[in-house]
């Protein structure tokens, strides 16, 4: 057994690093405060090919291995919890299309996905339906050669800048994908505002009023839309999630161990008193075991062992449960510091608990995880 | 041929604890396999043989027995 990064994964881990800092981190208080994703970082991400970091070669996306692509979420998630799930979202679609779509569909839209020319959004929940996926109220009729789509979509990220949907509805009463293009008449997005954390998630509500596509913007086949399609593009999705939880982790430890040396109390630095020390201690080997289950979910995948799929489900519960934990000892450490926006870890603690939500809420990974362990041990 | 069904049965024991499976059972009506199953059978049948399961091919009548999955890959290898 070996766990160590190649050369280049080094290497790249390190660019990713620089990238963060000089083109992520400087916009990420204003687009928190503002709730939109700040254009530059958008253009940044796009000028380096990272929005097409999980695309193969072949469709000008970076070909990455799966431990690189963790490594870049990771850092991304450092810097900025939205442009991480600008990275997950996008991804999902593309690899939806990637792994389920047609050969025309796969050469009309992975290469302008590479490029980020189009961005992609992930609508399956719904006002009335989150956990309880399959119940997707949205439905798609089939009429000569259209499929026709009514539905009411809820909190899809990015959705007030996608250009491209994979929507979930129900056709002849299965979940089903189809991809729906911004401008199909019948299709419409309204901004929603007022989110707790990662407020620059561009989120929208979708609305479908007989909202026609062509036929050959169907994915995967009928019935097919959760078991295969938003099965794969959550496994993605979750695994980029567990690394943005990780990086959001270190950026906390490490905000936390610069405030420490500094703040004085009592006539010493915090780093001084014992019971400072415990919270760096548990923050780090927090953050440093959901980083080896992240590794862990990663070599799985890129062996392609179907075990992936359960360790996935078991890196993204921990990491987002442990961030949770590490972003409020960082709030304490700061003390009122913590408190205030003029603090990042103020905007931490925000955007760590948006993960414990999304791409599975932590009690449908324990429901999950617990029926795996009861089935296989 | 026979190997190719021993590996398949391996794979899906981790499913059937303490069932043995019966080539034309209905895997998916015995309640052993969970909503992530469908993915965790392409992800192998991919990997152990080296075949490429596309949307064509997602039909349940492939995947609902042990002696479906064989004859599947058997089919799947020919077009190789
Ligand atoms: C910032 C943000 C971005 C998002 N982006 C997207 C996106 O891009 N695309 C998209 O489709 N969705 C997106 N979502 C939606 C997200 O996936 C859902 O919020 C999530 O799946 C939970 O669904 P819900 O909110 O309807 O909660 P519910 O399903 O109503 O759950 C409410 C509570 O009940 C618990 N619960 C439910 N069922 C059970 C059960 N059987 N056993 C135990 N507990 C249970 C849940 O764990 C939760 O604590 C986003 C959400 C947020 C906050």
């Amino acid at each position: 057994m070996k766990i160590e990064l190649t050369e280049d994964q080094l290497k790249m881990q390190a660019e990713f690093r620089e990238f963060v800092d000089n083109d992520i981190i400087p916009f990420a208080a204003e687009s928190d405060r503002e709730e939109r994703m700040h254009p530059k970082v958008l253009e940044k991400i796009i000028e380096k090919g990272y929005i097409g970091s999980m695309l193969p070669v072949e469709y000008g996306g970076m070909g990455m291995d799966m431990v690189t692509l963790g490594i870049l979420n990771e850092e991304v998630g450092r810097g900025c919890s939205s442009a991480r799930s600008l990275l997950t979202v996008h991804g999902m679609v593309a690899l939806a299309i990637l792994r389920w779509g047609t050969k025309e569909q796969k050469q009309y839209w992975l290469p302008k996905m590479a490029k980020g020319e189009i961005i992609g959004a992930f609508g399956l929940t719904e006002p009335n339906v989150g956990s309880d996926a399959k119940s997707v109220e949205a439905s798609a009729v089939e009429e000569d050669d259209f499929y026709i789509i009514n539905g009411h979509k809820k909190w899809t990220t990015m959705g007030q800048i996608a250009d491209v949907f994979l929507i979930f509805a129900r056709c002849n009463d299965k979940p089903t994908a189809f991809l729906v293009e911004k401008d199909r008449a019948g299709f419409s997005t309204t901004p929603m505002k007022g989110l707790m954390g990662a407020r620059a998630s561009m989120i929208a509500e979708l609305h479908l009023d007989t909202c026609r596509i062509p036929k050959e913007n169907l994915v995967g086949k009928v019935g097919a839309g959760l078991s295969h399609v938003a099965l794969a593009c959550l496994d993605y999705g979750r695994y980029t999630v567990a690394w943005g939880c990780v990086g959001l982790g270190q950026a906390c430890l490490e905000a936390s161990i610069k405030y420490s040396r500094k703040r004085k109390q009592f006539g010493t630095p915090l780093r001084e008193n014992q019971l400072i020390q415990q919270l760096i201690t548990k923050m780090l080997v927090n953050v440093k075991a959901a980083r080896l289950l992240c590794y862990n979910a990663g070599y799985l995948k890129e062996i392609g062992d179907p075990d992936t799929i359960m360790e996935t489900w078991v890196a993204k519960y921990f990491a987002s449960k442990m961030v949770n934990e590490v972003a409020s000892e960082a709030v304490q450490i700061h003390g009122g510091n913590g408190c205030h926006s003029d603090y990042p870890v103020e905007r931490y603690y925000r955007d760590a608990r948006i993960n414990e939500i999304i791409e599975g809420t932590t009690q449908m990974h324990e429901v999950l995880i617990a029926m795996n362990a009861f089935r296989t041990i | 041929m026979e190997n190719v069904e021993m590996k398949i049965r391996k794979f899906l024991s981790r499913f059937f604890r303490k069932h043995e499976l019966q080539g034309n059972e209905d895997i998916f009506s015995l309640g052993f396999v969970n909503s992530l199953f469908a993915m965790q059978l392409v992800m192998f049948l991919e990997k152990e043989f080296g075949i490429t399961v596309d949307t064509k091919d997602l039909d349940l009548e492939n995947f609902r027995t042990l002696n479906a999955i064989v004859s599947f890959i058997d089919k799947k290898k020919v077009e190789v």
